[in-house]
C-alpha cells in the first residue's frame, strides 16, 4: 500500500512537471538597478500582471545601482542573465542591442502608444529597431520645505534673481542651511546641478541637437554660463559640503535642516515616506522673467528582452503588458517621479509628483545634453562632466576651465566637434 | 654487472603535490594567462580581434590614458609609501611595547587593535566616512572639544587631504598584521641571548636597537613587501568611499580603481575588458618588478641568525 502510494505520487509529480513545461507554465526573470522598487515589483506590479496571464511567473531580481552595467554585462556574457533586462538609456543598452544580448520588439503591438522621442532612448541612431519599452523619465526642479518657506515668508523663485534672493534670505536667517546638495559623490553636481538648471540656458533639445551637430561648443555663453550659476552656490550649501555625499543631502533635507533640494523627480516616493513636513517644487529658475521654460524630462528606465531567452513568447508577453496604459498608472501610482513615457493620460495622485509633471505643460522637454552619442568616445563626456561640475561646486576650477576641459576632450574623438 | 638498477619514479611525491598545484593553476596560473590573452585582443566588430601590443600602446602613448595612468601609479605610490612609513613603524613600536614583560591586559590591546583586520573594507570605509562626516561626524566635535574645531576639514572632499585621509584608514585597519606578525618575531628570539645582552650592560632601547631590531629583520622585509603587494592592489577602501570615479577630482585614484573603471565602464562609460586587462597586466608587472628587486636585492643580503 505505502509503496503504491508512493509510487503514484512520483508518477504524479513527474507527469506534473512534464506537465506544466508543456503548458506555458513560463518563469521569467527581470534584471534591474532599481532595488529600491523591490516590494513596488512584488507586491503591485507583478501581481497585477500574473493575474492576467496565468501560466507566466515573474520574478525581479536588482543589482545595487552602482554596480548595475557591470554586474549585467558580466552576466550577458556568460549567459546567466535574466530573460528581461532594465535598460539604462541610449548607448549601454545600444551596445547591447549591438552585440546582440537584446532583441528588437518594435513589432510589440503596444509600442505604438510611444512618441518617438520616448522611443529615441533605445532605438538605433536611424531609428530602424527599438529594443527596449520605455518605462518612465524622470523630471528636474527643486523640492523645497513649505513650512520652511512659510516660516521666513517667501515665496518659491522663479526668475534666478529671486532665486539667489530666497537663498540670501534663508542664509541670514540662519534657521535653515539654505541648499542641500554635496560635491564628493560627483553626480549631484552634474545631474542635479548642471543639467537641472542648464537647459534653460543652451535652451533644451536646441542646444543638445546643436552640439551633436556641433554647431555649439561647450564653451559657449550657454554652456558656460550654468557652470557660473553652479560656483554661485558654493556659499549656500551646508558646511564641508565637499564631503557631503547624496545620502547626507537628503538626509538634511529630509530632517527639515536644509531648505531647498536641487533634485531629480525621482526623490518624491522617498521624501513622501521620509519627510514630517509639507513640500513644494519649483522648476529650474529662468534667466529673466517671461523666458521660454526648458526643463530636462529625462528618458531614464526601460525594459527589453534578453535575446538569448528561452521564454521569448512570455517575455514579448510581458513587455507589451509594460507598453499598456494599465502598466503606465500602476507604475506611475505606485512610484510617483516615475513619468509614463507613454502617450495614454496617466492620472496622478501625489501632489508633488503632480507639481513636476505639470511644468511640461509649459516648457519645452529636453534630456541630458552627454547622453545621446556625445558619450561615446574616450574620454566620456558624461564622466567628465561629474568631474567638471562637482570641481566647479568646489571652487577648484573655474568655470571656463571646467567647459574647456569638457571641449577639448569631446573634440578629441568627436569629429563634428573638431 | 654495470647495469645500474633503474631508481623506482616516486610516485608519491606527484600525489602530494598534485592537489596544491591542481588548484593552484585552476585558480591562479590560468586566470593570469588569459588576463595576459585578453589584454592582448581587442573588440572589433563584436569580434575579438589579436592585435598585439596596441592597448599597451593606448595606455602609455595615447594622453587620455596615460595621464590617467601615471595619475594613479603616482597616487598608488603615494598609498604605499604612507603605510611604509605610518604603518609599520607603528607596527613595530606597537609589537615591541607588546613583548614588554612588563605589560599588563596584553592579550586585550593585542585582540582589540587585531580587530579591524578582520572587519570587511565596506564597515572600515563607511564607519569612517561617518566619523569624518563634516555634518554627522563625531570627529568635528571632537576636535571642537579640545577647542581644534578651526583645524577640523571636510578632509575626505579636498583634494589635498583625501588620498593621505584613505592611507590613514587603511592604516588603521591594517596595523594589526605587521604588528602581529613582529610580535611573533620577538617573541621567538631566546631568552639566553637578551641575557647574553643584559651581561655586556646592554640594556632597555639599546638592547632593541643593537640586539633585536636586527633579530627581526628579515620580518620586517616581509611585511614590507606584503605592504607592496597590498597596496598596488588596492581597491576595496578607496571603492567603498570614493565611488569609482575615486573623487574628489580623481585624486584618490589607484590603480586597481582605475583598472575597474576601464575593465566594467561606470555609467556611459562603456567597459573595455581589453584595455582593462593591459591595466592588469600592468599592474602584475609593476608588482612583479618591486617582488624581484626585493627578493634579488634585498632578501639575499639579510644575514640570518640561527639560534
Amino acid at each position: 500500500m505505502m509503496k503504491t502510494t508512493k509510487l503514484a505520487l512520483l508518477a504524479a509529480t513527474m507527469l506534473g512537471a512534464t506537465g506544466a513545461a508543456m503548458a506555458q507554465d513560463a518563469e521569467l526573470t527581470i534584471e534591474s538597478w532599481r532595488n529600491d522598487d523591490l516590494t513596488i515589483w512584488q507586491e503591485k506590479l507583478i501581481p497585477a500582471f500574473e493575474a492576467k496571464h496565468p501560466g507566466i511567473k515573474v520574478t525581479f531580481a536588482p543589482s545595487a545601482p552602482t554596480e548595475y552595467n557591470a554586474v549585467l554585462n558580466s552576466k550577458l556574457d556568460a549567459g546567466t542573465a535574466g530573460d528581461l533586462i532594465t535598460c539604462r538609456p541610449f548607448d549601454a543598452s545600444l551596445s547591447l542591442y549591438e552585440k546582440g544580448h537584446l532583441s528588437a520588439i518594435q513589432d510589440l503591438e503596444n509600442m505604438a502608444n510611444f512618441s518617438d522621442v520616448a522611443k529615441a532612448a533605445w532605438s538605433t541612431d536611424d531609428g530602424s529597431a527599438t529594443f527596449c519599452v520605455p518605462m518612465a523619465s524622470v523630471i528636474h526642479g527643486f523640492i523645497y520645505n513649505k513650512e520652511a518657506f512659510e516660516e521666513l515668508g517667501i515665496e518659491p523663485p522663479i526668475t534666478n534673481e529671486e532665486f539667489f534672493a530666497v537663498l540670501d534670505k534663508i542664509k541670514e536667517d540662519g534657521t535653515y542651511i539654505p541648499m542641500a546638495m554635496g560635491a564628493k559623490d560627483q553626480w549631484e553636481a552634474a545631474t542635479m546641478g548642471y543639467t537641472n538648471i542648464g537647459p534653460n540656458y543652451w535652451k533644451g533639445e536646441e542646444g543638445r541637437l546643436a552640439l551633436i551637430e556641433g554647431e555649439q561648443k561647450l564653451t559657449d555663453e550657454q554652456w558656460v554660463e550654468p557652470f557660473r550659476q553652479l560656483a554661485a552656490w558654493a556659499p549656500y550649501l551646508g558646511d564641508g559640503y565637499e564631503a557631503q555625499s547624496y545620502p547626507d543631502s537628503q538626509n538634511l533635507f529630509t530632517l527639515g535642516r536644509a531648505a531647498i533640494f536641487p533634485a531629480g523627480s525621482w526623490e518624491i516616493a522617498i521624501f513622501n515616506e521620509q519627510a514630517d513636513f509639507e513640500m513644494g517644487a519649483f522648476a529650474p529658475p529662468l534667466q529673466s522673467a517671461g523666458d521660454e521654460c526648458y526643463i530636462s524630462d529625462h528618458t531614464d528606465i526601460g525594459i527589453g528582452m534578453n535575446a538569448k531567452t528561452e521564454n521569448a513568447e512570455a517575455a514579448r508577453t510581458f513587455l507589451n503588458w509594460v507598453g499598456s496604459a494599465e502598466f503606465a498608472s500602476l507604475y506611475a501610482n505606485s512610484l510617483p517621479g516615475f513619468f509614463s513615457l507613454s502617450n495614454e493620460t496617466v492620472e496622478m495622485e501625489d501632489p508633488l509628483a503632480k507639481e513636476f509633471v505639470s511644468w511640461r505643460e509649459n516648457c519645452n522637454s529636453t534630456i541630458r545634453p552627454a547622453h545621446q552619442i556625445l558619450s561615446r568616445g574616450t574620454p566620456n563626456l558624461w564622466n567628465e562632466m561629474w568631474n567638471v561640475s562637482a570641481n566647479v561646486l568646489r571652487g577648484a576650477q573655474t568655470p571656463e576651465d571646467g567647459a574647456k576641459q569638457l571641449q577639448d576632450g569631446l573634440a578629441g574623438w568627436y569629429e563634428p566637434q573638431q | 654487472m654495470a647495469q645500474a638498477v633503474k631508481k623506482p619514479f616516486r610516485w608519491h611525491i606527484a600525489v602530494f603535490l598534485a592537489p596544491a598545484v591542481l588548484i593552484y593553476t585552476a585558480i591562479m596560473i590560468i586566470p593570469l594567462f588569459s588576463t595576459l590573452q585578453l589584454a592582448m585582443f581587442s573588440d572589433v566588430n563584436n569580434s575579438q580581434v589579436f592585435v598585439g601590443l596596441k592597448n599597451f600602446r593606448t595606455l602609455f602613448d595615447d594622453p587620455r590614458w596615460s595621464e590617467q595612468f601615471w595619475n594613479a601609479l603616482k597616487n598608488n605610490t603615494w598609498f604605499f609609501i604612507i603605510h611604509m612609513l605610518v604603518q609599520n613603524p607603528i607596527g613595530i613600536l606597537l609589537a615591541a611595547l607588546l613583548s614588554s614583560p612588563r605589560l599588563r591586559l596584553r592579550v586585550f590591546y593585542r585582540t582589540a587593535i587585531f580587530i579591524p583586520t578582520i572587519l570587511s573594507f565596506v564597515i572600515a570605509g563607511f564607519a569612517w566616512k561617518l566619523i569624518l562626516s563634516p555634518l554627522w561626524g563625531v570627529a568635528p566635535n571632537l576636535l571642537d572639544l579640545v577647542g581644534l574645531k578651526s583645524l577640523f576639514q571636510p578632509w575626505l572632499g579636498k583634494e589635498a587631504y583625501a588620498l593621505t585621509t584613505l592611507a590613514l584608514i587603511s592604516v588603521w585597519q591594517f596595523v594589526g598584521i605587521p604588528m602581529m606578525l613582529i610580535y611573533a618575531a620577538l617573541l621567538s628570539i631566546p631568552d639566553e641571548l637578551l641575557e647574553a645582552a643584559e651581561c655586556d650592560g646592554i640594556t632597555g632601547m639599546s638592547q632593541f636597537w643593537k640586539v633585536k631590531l636586527p633579530l627581526i629583520l628579515p620580518a620586517i622585509g616581509i611585511i614590507s613587501i606584503l605592504t607592496f603587494v597590498g597596496n598596488f592592489n588596492a581597491f576595496d577602501l578607496i571603492y567603498a568611499t570614493q565611488g569609482a570615479l575615486a573623487g574628489p577630482d580623481f585624486s584618490t585614484d589607484i590603480l586597481g580603481t582605475f583598472m575597474f573603471r576601464t575593465f566594467f565602464g561606470f555609467q556611459l562609460q562603456l567597459g573595455d575588458p581589453n584595455l582593462g586587462a593591459a591595466i592588469a597586466t600592468a599592474m602584475f608587472g609593476i608588482i612583479l618588478i618591486g617582488v624581484s628587486i626585493y627578493l634579488f636585492g634585498i632578501q639575499r643580503r639579510l644575514r640570518r641568525y640561527q639560534f
